[in-house]
C-alpha cells in the first residue's frame, strides 16, 4: 500500500517534470535590472511589441545588482538577453560575466534620469546647497572643525536662511539604485565643502560622506516612490527623495527643491543644469544576438531617434536624452555589436 | 472545614451575597463586551480598508472614451498589407478634421487626447474588417490618462497651468468634444480584457487573471493528489510511533513557514538546479504547491477522522478489503470536508506574493500566457507592480486590481461555504 502511494505520487511528480523536461527554443525576450530603467525599458517593450507583432518581451524589475548576477549567468536560453542599470557595471560584475562566458557585452548609455528632492506643495519655498543637505542628512558633520554626530534637528540651525522647521526627509532604502546615486551625487560632492572632512584619511572620510543619519530626521520608506509621495501631502514640513518622473506626475501636489539654486524641471535636467542627475543604461548579451527572436530589432528600436532621442516616447516618461553624437555613437556601438571598453577588451 | 461549609446554609439575600452576585454579572458583561469590541473592531478594520478601496476603485471600473472618426484612405492603408500601414497619419488627419484650426506644435498637444496606442488599435479594427479600406470608420478609443483623471474630476482645472498634466487649450479641445457628445464614460471591460500596459488607460488584469488560473491549477493538480495520499496513509496505515509522530509534528510546522522561504526554495531548486523558466506559472504553481500541501494535508487528515469508526468496522465486517473500505466508503464521506479546505488553501495560495516575487513573476508583459511555460504575472504581482508605477492612473488601478482580487476570494470562500452546508454529513 505505502509503496503504491508513493508509486503513485513519484508518477505524478515524474508528468508534471516530463512536461517541463521539453525545452523549446525562446522566442521572448527577457530582460532584467534597475527599477529606474524599468520604466522606460517597458515602454520599448510594449511599442515594440505592439509595432512588430512579435512575441511580447518579459521585462523584469530586479534591481541593479539582482539584474547583473541574472544577467551574469551564463549564456543560453535560460539567462536573461539584458538588463538595466542605473549605475555603470562594477569591475567585479564585469568578471563574473566573463568567468560565466558572458564574454561579449555592448553598453547602452540610454540618457540621464533626475533625482529630485520635493515637498508638498503648500510646504515653504526651498533652496538649498548640496553642503546643507549633507549637513541636514548626514550622520556625522563638521561643526567648527569638528567631527561630531549630526546635531541639527532643524533647518535653521544649518542656515538662518532656511525655515524654522523640523528636518524630515523620507527616502530610498539602501538596497536602491536611487540612494547609491543621491549618496554619489549629493552627499559626497556636498561634503567636499567642509575642510575637517577633506583632511580625513580615505576610509574614514568614505564613512563620513556615504553614511546617512539614523537618529530619525531621514526616514528610509521603503524601495516604493508613490509611497513617499503619499506621506509627503500628509505633512508640509517633509520632504522626499525619489525618481524624477514621480514629481513630474505629481505637479500639482509637490513641487521640486531648487538644488544650488536650479530646480528639477524636464528643462533643466535636459540641459544637464540640474545638479542631481544620474546616467542610465542597458546592457546586451550579444551572443543571443541572431538567437534569439527578435533581440535585434528590439535593441535597434530602443535606440533609435524615435525612442531615445529628443522628443521620443522616452523623454514623456521622463528620460534626459543624451546628446546627437553620444546617441549616433551608441547606435552605431549597437549595430556593430561592439564589445564595451569600460574595463579593457 | 467542609462539614462547616455543608452545614452553614448560604444566605442567598445577605449584603455579601449581593455583592458577589453582582461582580459575577459584571464579569460575565464583560466578558461579552470584550467579545463584542474585538468583532467590532475586526469588523470596522475591514469596513475601512473596503471604502478606501473602493473610494479609490471604483473609478478604474470606468474608462473615458472619445468617438472618432477615421478616415481610412487607400493611400495610407494598402489592402495587401495592411499592418505597414501609415496608422499615425491616418490618426492625426481624424484628429485635424475635428479640430481645422490648430496647426503646427500644436498637433502634438491635440493628439495627446487619445491613448498613445490609437494608431494600434485602428490597425487592429481595420485587419479585423478589411473591407472599410477608402471608407470611414468610427471608433470608441480611450483617452490617455491625463484627460481620464481631468474627466473623473482627478485633475482640478482651478489650479493653475503649470500645476496639472493638461494645458488650457488641451481643457478647451476636450470641452468641446464632449459638447459634441464624442466623450462617454463606459465601463471599463479594459480592465479585464486587456493584458498589462505601460499606459494606465489600457493596462488590464488579463494577463495576471490567466497567470493566476494556470498557476493555481498547477497548485491544485500537484497538492490535492498527493496531500489526500499523505493524508490517507498517515491516517489509515501508519502505526502510531515515534517516526509517524514526528511526521506530524513536521507537516504542522511546515503549515507555518512564511510563504517566502517556499519562494526561495523553488529559486534554488526549480529554477537554478531543474533549470525551468523563470516568471512561468508552472514553477509559480509548483512553489504556492509545496506552500498548500500541508494545508491539505491537515485539513483532509481532520475529514477523515471525523468519518465514524462504525463505517470502516461495518465495511470490513461485509468482507471489505482496507483498500475497499477507503475508496468506496471513508473517502467519499471525507471528500466534502477535503474540498472544502482545498478550495480555502487555494484561496490562500490566490492571495500570495512573496514567492511569486522571487520567481520573477512580477514582470511587465503586454500579452496573457499562452501556456504554462510562458512568463506571466499573477493578480497580487499585478497589483505590486501596479502600486510601483508614477501614473496617476495606477492609483485608481491599484484599488480596483485589489477589490477583483478580494472578488475571486470571496467567491472561492463561498463556494467552499456552499460545499460544506450542502454536502457534508454530520453524525
Amino acid at each position: 500500500m505505502i509503496s503504491r502511494f508513493l508509486l503513485s505520487a513519484a508518477a505524478i511528480a515524474v508528468v508534471v517534470g516530463g512536461t517541463t523536461g521539453v525545452a523549446v527554443a525562446r522566442d521572448q525576450i527577457r530582460i532584467v535590472g534597475s527599477s529606474t530603467v524599468f520604466p522606460f525599458t517597458q515602454a520599448v517593450a510594449e511599442e515594440f511589441a505592439n509595432a512588430t507583432g512579435m512575441n511580447a518581451p518579459v521585462v523584469e524589475s530586479t534591481g541593479t545588482g539582482g539584474g547583473m548576477k541574472i544577467f551574469c549567468g551564463g549564456v543560453g536560453e535560460e539567462h536573461a538577453d539584458i538588463t538595466g542599470a542605473s549605475r555603470a557595471m562594477k569591475e567585479s560584475e564585469y568578471q563574473s560575466c566573463k568567468e560565466n562566458g558572458v564574454d561579449s557585452v555592448t553598453e547602452v548609455q540610454i540618457g540621464f534620469d533626475g533625482i529630485a528632492f520635493a515637498n508638498a506643495k503648500g510646504g515653504p519655498a526651498l533652496s538649498v546647497t548640496k553642503a546643507q543637505l549633507f549637513q541636514a542628512l548626514a550622520s556625522e558633520v563638521e561643526v567648527d572643525g569638528e567631527i561630531v554626530a549630526n546635531p541639527y534637528t532643524k533647518w535653521s540651525e544649518i542656515d538662518s536662511s532656511l525655515p524654522d522647521a523640523e528636518i524630515t526627509v523620507f527616502g530610498p532604502p539602501p538596497t536602491s539604485g536611487t540612494r547609491d546615486a543621491w549618496v554619489e551625487l549629493v552627499m559626497e560632492e556636498g561634503c567636499e565643502a567642509f575642510t575637517a572632512i577633506e583632511a580625513l584619511e580615505d576610509d574614514r572620510k568614505d564613512e563620513v560622506c556615504q553614511r546617512m543619519r539614523q537618529d530619525g530626521p531621514f526616514i528610509e520608506a521603503g524601495e516604493n516612490d508613490n509611497l513617499i509621495v503619499q506621506r509627503l501631502g500628509a505633512d508640509e514640513n517633509a520632504y522626499g527623495i525619489f525618481g524624477f518622473s514621480f514629481l513630474y506626475e505629481n505637479l500639482d501636489t509637490l513641487k521640486g527643491v531648487g538644488v544650488e539654486g536650479i530646480e528639477p524641471t524636464i528643462d533643466t535636467i535636459a540641459d544637464g543644469s540640474y545638479p542631481v542627475s544620474r546616467p542610465l543604461f542597458f546592457y546586451i548579451k550579444n551572443a543571443h544576438r541572431g538567437v534569439i527572436q527578435g533581440l535585434d530589432e528590439f535593441v535597434m528600436e530602443y535606440v533609435s531617434e524615435a525612442s531615445m532621442g529628443d522628443g521620443g516616447y522616452l523623454t514623456e516618461r521622463g528620460l534626459i536624452p543624451l546628446s546627437m553624437e553620444l546617441r549616433d555613437k551608441v547606435r552605431d556601438e549597437v549595430g556593430n555589436k561592439i564589445h564595451m571598453s569600460r574595463y579593457g577588451s | 472545614m467542609t462539614d462547616s461549609t455543608m452545614t452553614v446554609a448560604v444566605d442567598w439575600t445577605s449584603e455579601q451575597g449581593a455583592a458577589r452576585r453582582r461582580r459575577r454579572h459584571a464579569a460575565d458583561r464583560r466578558l461579552r463586551a470584550y467579545g463584542i469590541g474585538a468583532i467590532s473592531l475586526a469588523i470596522g478594520l475591514l469596513a475601512i480598508l473596503i471604502i478606501t478601496l473602493a473610494a479609490t476603485g471604483y473609478k478604474a471600473f470606468v474608462q473615458t472614451m472619445v468617438e472618432v472618426d477615421f478616415t481610412i484612405s487607400a493611400d495610407l492603408v494598402k489592402a495587401d498589407d495592411i499592418p505597414a500601414g501609415n496608422f499615425r497619419a491616418v490618426v492625426a488627419n481624424a484628429m485635424s478634421k475635428l479640430f481645422p484650426e490648430v496647426e503646427g506644435r500644436e498637433t502634438r498637444e491635440l493628439k495627446q487626447i487619445l491613448t498613445n496606442n490609437t494608431r494600434f488599435i485602428v490597425r487592429d479594427a481595420v485587419i479585423a474588417d478589411p473591407s472599410v479600406i477608402g471608407g470611414t470608420m468610427t471608433l470608441r478609443v480611450p483617452a490617455s490618462d491625463p484627460f481620464d483623471q481631468l474627466n473623473k474630476r482627478e485633475i482640478s482645472r482651478d489650479l493653475p497651468e503649470d500645476q496639472r498634466r493638461v494645458n488650457d487649450r488641451q481643457i478647451t479641445w476636450f470641452d468641446k468634444l464632449d459638447a459634441e457628445g464624442r466623450i462617454s464614460t463606459p465601463f471599463n471591460w479594459g480592465l479585464f480584457f486587456n493584458a498589462d500596459s505601460r499606459f494606465p488607460e489600457l493596462a488590464g488584469l488579463a494577463g495576471a487573471i490567466v497567470g493566476s488560473f494556470y498557476a493555481l491549477l498547477v497548485c491544485f493538480l500537484i497538492s490535492f493528489p498527493v496531500g489526500i495520499a499523505a493524508a490517507v496513509y498517515l491516517e489509515e496505515f501508519a502505526p502510531k510511533n515515534r517516526l509517524t509522530d514526528l511526521i506530524e509534528v513536521n507537516i504542522n510546522n511546515l503549515a507555518a513557514v512564511p510563504s517566502v522561504v517556499f519562494g526561495l526554495l523553488g529559486l534554488a531548486v526549480f529554477l537554478n538546479f531543474f533549470g525551468l523558466p523563470r516568471s512561468a506559472p508552472l514553477v509559480g504553481g509548483m512553489v504556492l504547491a509545496l506552500m498548500t500541501l500541508p494545508t491539505i494535508i491537515i485539513v483532509t487528515r481532520a475529514a477523515l477522522k471525523s468519518v465514524p469508526p462504525s463505517i470502516r468496522e461495518a465495511a470490513l465486517g461485509m468482507g471489505a478489503s482496507k483498500h475497499q473500505t477507503i475508496t468506496h466508503h471513508v473517502l467519499p464521506l471525507a471528500l466534502p470536508g477535503i474540498l472544502t479546505g482545498t478550495i480555502i488553501g487555494l484561496a490562500q495560495a490566490l492571495g500570495e506574493t512573496a514567492p511569486l516575487l522571487l520567481i520573477g513573476m512580477n514582470a511587465f508583459i503586454t500579452s496573457p500566457p499562452g501556456g504554462l511555460m510562458e512568463a506571466s504575472t499573477a493578480l497580487p504581482t499585478q497589483v505590486f507592480i501596479w502600486a510601483d508605477s508614477p501614473e496617476r492612473g495606477f492609483v485608481a488601478r491599484t484599488s480596483a486590481g485589489i477589490l477583483v482580487l478580494l472578488g475571486f476570494l470571496i467567491v472561492m470562500n463561498a463556494i467552499a461555504i456552499f460545499l460544506r452546508q450542502r454536502l457534508e454529513r454530520t453524525w
